[in-house]
């Protein structure tokens, strides 16, 4: 019979626990980055709103989204886009079964991360340079 | 031992009832922007802080149009399902998860088809 009282049942050794490792913290952003992405998707339709709207009010939301505190956000938005972009790929290229040897996921973690800054660093030198 | 019956096995939906109807629907979504995000930065950056005539003239373009309404379907697509396999891994109060399920969808339809709008009014010049 299982034990009915869930309470006293001893749990195995959660997140807390372990040492931060580049395989859990790539995976753990991934979530991260996607989930903080509604907030950019959100700036966008607004962005979109108020283009489609009149002059006056594309000015205030423009301007606030061009203001420097809205280059923080966008900026952050930029690197989380790309960091989910890089980490989805990764996802994709496992789902074909390969990429899976401890070197290779250890390597390819690291390979995501700098992608991410590059492409980011790249875009913003591109638009905004 | 498997404890299904001949049926539901045939039917090969499993427990959620749907299959992998969902992970593959993701990963189609996602093979979508991996082609449509960097069209969209392209596109969509070197208007933010532009002049209004100027962002509503480049609306008015066809491809810029069609790329902005692929790119936000998809990811507000994208983004419900993210959001559900999310809310369906840490909730695990039952009314509080299908709360959540049903409020995430129905903001990503909400601003998704928001933002499909503001590009058609633009595009066909309104």
């Amino acid at each position: 019979m299982p034990d009915p009282d869930l309470k006293t049942r001893p749990l195995s050794p959660h997140l807390t626990i372990y040492r931060p490792q580049i395989n859990s913290v790539t995976s753990i952003f991934h979530r991260v980055t996607g989930v903080g992405l509604v907030l950019a998707a959100v700036l966008v339709v607004w962005w979109l709103v108020a283009a489609s709207s009149g002059a006056a009010y594309f000015g205030f939301v423009d301007g606030l989204l061009t203001s420097w505190i809205g280059f923080l956000v966008l900026g952050g938005s930029l690197w989380a886009l790309w960091y989910h972009f890089c980490t989805g790929v990764r996802h994709l290229v496992w789902d074909t079964g390969a990429g899976y040897g401890m070197t290779v996921v250890t390597g390819s973690g690291w390979v995501v991360v700098g992608a991410s800054v590059l492409l980011t660093a790249a875009t913003l030198l591109a638009f905004c340079a | 031992m498997d404890y299904r019956t001949d049926r539901q096995r045939a039917l090969g939906l499993g427990a959620s009832g749907e299959g992998s109807q969902h992970w593959w629907s993701q990963r189609v979504s996602s093979i979508a922007l991996v082609i449509l995000t960097p069209l969209f930065l392209w596109i969509y950056v070197p208007l933010l802080g532009a002049d209004h005539a100027d962002v509503r003239q480049a609306f008015g373009h066809p491809f810029r149009a069609i790329a902005g309404i692929l790119f936000i379907m998809v990811l507000f697509h994208h983004l419900r399902q993210g959001l559900q396999v999310v809310i369906e891994d840490y909730v695990h109060n039952r009314p509080v998860l299908t709360a959540l399920t049903i409020g995430s969808t129905l903001f990503c339809w909400a601003f998704g088809v928001t933002g499909v709008f503001a590009i058609a009014s633009m595009a066909f010049g309104r």
